[in-house]
């Protein structure tokens, strides 16, 4: 055990740090950024290492090894100095991984590095309404018809549908084969011919997710990921870049400081909130939720350095760092009381009204992603070596 | 930067637990309990031989010199064995205030004999770190004392015993010291003892010199570490425990572990417990290598791992169904040892309150 950082991480973290400073200036605002200036502080990103820093150089990334530690200093230094980070979503997240594994070198060249310099906008088309936690049963299907698939079905709970140049998507194209080896990873356009995109709005008042219907898509052949019927391997490689991305500690910690930032400068009746025993005794118990889900994520680091498998300690990260952050989002609700309930534009409202949105949106994610009750089931069958449901006939 | 136990550290775990898994077996706790003996001798000897008692002693009074992290490992594995042992007392509490703040005199007078196994030490200093209750307070007036103090450690049978005072003063008394009177506090907990000492002018050895405030700080961010992870290596058990019999026993014509109801108790368990071991290791690396820290993790490991032990032991026992709370299983053992960890040296809600004062979120 030794958590202090060697000479040539202290050097790398210095570096990060003044280039943060020296770089100020381009930095796009945290609010009402265009698009010019998000994409060319990607591409500064990009070109010193703190953004797509292991994709190598031929697709557009920088190049650098792997380095865990590396990784997280730059996250840190980014954190620390509230600094905007570089893109993420679903393309960088989670297609640039899936190609750089199973892709040709032809897709590979097409796509990786369009998506990382934000030019290329993913969308992902993996849900349906009647494929949720049993996505393998999902039904929109391919056929064959020369050179091309012709795609007919619909998906849902596809974010940034409306926004999304190309969807990488799950399809059906081995109807007799038993339901996991019949499915396929399809990429292509969203302005092909037959696609309709319609808003889901949630009970956040917004549309974060659309419904996306096909009829008659025609897809060529060759805009395959990995083989025919090899969908749900390809998936799962996917799943598992989401799933981290869904249980990311630096945010609750981040969360945790403003909460605990409010509850110190917020007054009720002249009285400070920190001073209410009851709320600080909640807030403590968050704390201590959060900072061990932190050391939780130093340890998954050692053993990702030391190539051991990490078992219960990373099961559990998408369960725990979901429900972490739903909570840490009511109590800041709870903190500030009726101020709390105030929403939208109106007036008195506290950060922009965030809390309540992540309040109803974060129990979204604890449902997306693999719910809390598969997250379970993958926690008791994997980490505790417990059986499976049997399975009905039907199934 | 590396957050993982070294080779030494696994081996000496490991070696441990297959030690107590043949001098400690349940056979053995039980006795230990239902006869409601006071010292384990035959189980101390055989830590002894592991050199548990000299954990934190220096080499040069004939202990391993380990440090805090090494001591909470030896705590997750006689709470996962709900070993009766005076560990806190005799191996933690008694020799850390000695190293920090004795006389070279009292130092080689007591750490050579408690790191051989020779005596037992005991501690009476949970007034300054929970409170006093039912008049509970030692007054030192020229070298005596006179008072009473509660819920002392493993202080039957010791040569010596740490007291803390009202004013923050720490003591050597003898175990046989005159005006010294002693009477055991009956606990849930049957695996570890602890008793009421009263003071009638009992002559002590001044032990804090210096500054004291801070010495039993660290005492109690250790003790609250070391209580951590006691309750880290039972919880641990229950779960195993609990998961084992769910494979095990059948209902409706299969396994009961089969039923989503019965394996989501058992991951619930499992996802709220698995980061203790983090918040665990990182304060107790924290009381040697990162002193800035030492007392809020301690704290928040202390009071989260009193939640999580509570749940963890309620939840083993509903899987176990009606054989969980009979005395033929044992696992009340388990039980009830997490139940005493969590009040000693202060509960969750005194602990989470004294984590904000550490932190000046509120005055004290």
């Amino acid at each position: 055990m030794d958590l202090a950082y060697g000479p040539e991480y202290q050097a790398f973290e210095a570096e990060v740090s003044a280039f943060l400073e020296a770089n100020r200036d381009r930095w796009p605002p945290a609010v009402g950024a265009t698009r010019e200036q998000v994409l060319a502080w990607q591409k500064t990103l990009i070109a010193n290492g703190y953004a797509a820093r292991t994709i190598p150089k031929a697709y557009g990334g920088y190049g650098a090894e792997v380095d865990i530690l590396k990784s997280r200093i730059i996250a840190e230094a980014f954190t620390r100095a509230a600094a905007p980070g570089g893109l993420a979503g679903q393309g960088i997240n989670m297609l640039v991984p899936t190609l750089l594994d199973v892709g040709t070198e032809e897709q590979k060249q097409r796509w990786i590095a369009s998506t990382l310099a934000g030019e290329t906008v993913w969308c992902q088309g993996y849900s349906e309404p009647g494929a949720g936690s049993d996505l393998a049963s999902l039904r929109t299907h391919a056929v064959e018809d020369g050179d091309d698939f012709l795609i007919n079905g619909q998906k849902i709970w596809t974010s940034t549908a409306k926004q999304a140049d190309m969807i990488f998507c799950l399809v059906r194209t081995e109807p007799a084969a038993p339901k996991h080896a019949g499915i396929s990873y399809l990429i292509f356009s969203m302005s092909t011919p037959g696609i309709e995109v319609r808003p889901l709005k949630t009970m956040t008042g917004a549309a974060e997710f659309n419904e996306v219907f096909f009829t008659d898509v025609r897809v060529p052949r060759s805009q395959i990921v990995g083989g025919r019927g090899e969908g749900w391997r390809v998936a799962n490689t996917t799943l598992k870049h989401e799933r981290g991305m869904l249980g990311d500690p630096n945010a609750a910690e981040s969360r945790l400081a403003a909460i605990i930032a409010m509850m110190r400068a917020e007054t009720v009746g002249g009285e400070r909130l920190i001073d209410n025993p009851v709320l600080r005794d909640r807030l403590m118990q968050l704390q201590a939720r959060v900072l061990a889900m932190k050391f939780n994520g130093l340890r998954l680091i050692t053993s990702q350095l030391a190539d051991e498998s990490p078992g219960l300690a990373a099961l559990i990260v998408k369960l725990q760092g979901c429900e972490i952050n739903h909570q840490l989002a009511a109590m800041a609700i709870d903190v500030l009381g009726e101020l709390g309930v105030l929403y939208e534009d109106s007036p008195h409202l506290r950060d922009h009204g965030v809390w309540q949105h992540r309040y109803m949106f974060d129990l979204g994610l604890i449902i997306g992603g693999g719910t809390a009750q598969i997250q379970k089931n993958i926690i008791s069958e994997r980490g505790l070596g417990m059986p499976r449901e049997p399975k009905t006939v039907e199934g | 930067m590396d957050f993982a136990l070294s080779q030494d550290q696994k081996l000496m775990q490991a070696s441990l637990a297959g030690t107590l898994d043949r001098a400690c077996p349940l056979e053995r706790v039980r006795a230990f309990a239902e006869n409601r003996e006071v010292v384990a001798t035959d189980v101390w000897t055989a830590l002894t031989d592991l050199g548990v008692p000299g954990l934190l002693i220096p080499e040069e009074h004939g202990g391993l010199g380990l440090a805090v992290l090494d001591a909470a490992l030896v705590a997750e594995t006689l709470g996962a064995h709900v070993a009766p042992t005076p560990f806190l007392g005799s191996a933690v509490l008694a020799p850390l205030a000695i190293l920090a703040a004795g006389t070279a005199q009292q130092q080689s007078r007591w750490l050579p004999a408690l790191a051989a196994g020779e005596i037992l030490a005991g501690a009476a200093i949970a007034e300054g770190i929970s409170g006093a209750r039912d008049g509970a307070g030692v007054r030192a007036e020229a070298g005596r004392l006179t008072g009473k103090a509660l819920f002392a450690f493993d202080a039957e049978q010791a040569g010596v015993i740490l007291v803390a005072d009202t004013d923050g003063g720490l003591w050597l008394v003898a175990g046989d010291a005159p005006g010294l009177a002693l009477t055991p506090l009956t606990n849930i907990d049957l695996t570890r003892r602890l008793s009421e000492l009263r003071f009638d002018a009992t002559p002590a050895d001044a032990l804090a010199q210096g500054d004291i405030p801070p010495l039993l700080t660290r005492l109690r961010d250790v003790a609250w570490t070391l209580l951590a992870a006691d309750m880290l290596g039972a919880s641990e058990v229950m779960i195993a425990k609990a998961v084992a019999y769910a494979k095990e026993r059948r209902q409706f014509g299969r396994v009961i572990g089969s039923f989503q109801a019965v394996k989501h108790l058992c991951a619930e368990m499992a996802a709220e417990l698995e980061p203790c071991r983090a918040l665990v290791w990182y304060a107790a690396y924290a009381q040697d290598a990162a002193p800035a820290e030492a007392s809020l993790t301690a704290a928040h490991a202390k009071a989260h791992l009193s939640e999580v032990s509570r749940f963890v032991a309620r939840t083993a026992t509903e899987v176990h169904g009606g054989m969980g709370i009979t005395d033929l299983l044992g696992l009340h053992y388990w039980f009830k040892r997490v139940g005493a960890d969590r009040q000693w040296l202060g509960g969750p809600e005194r602990v989470r309150h004294l984590a904000a004062v550490i932190q000046g979120l509120v005055a004290a």
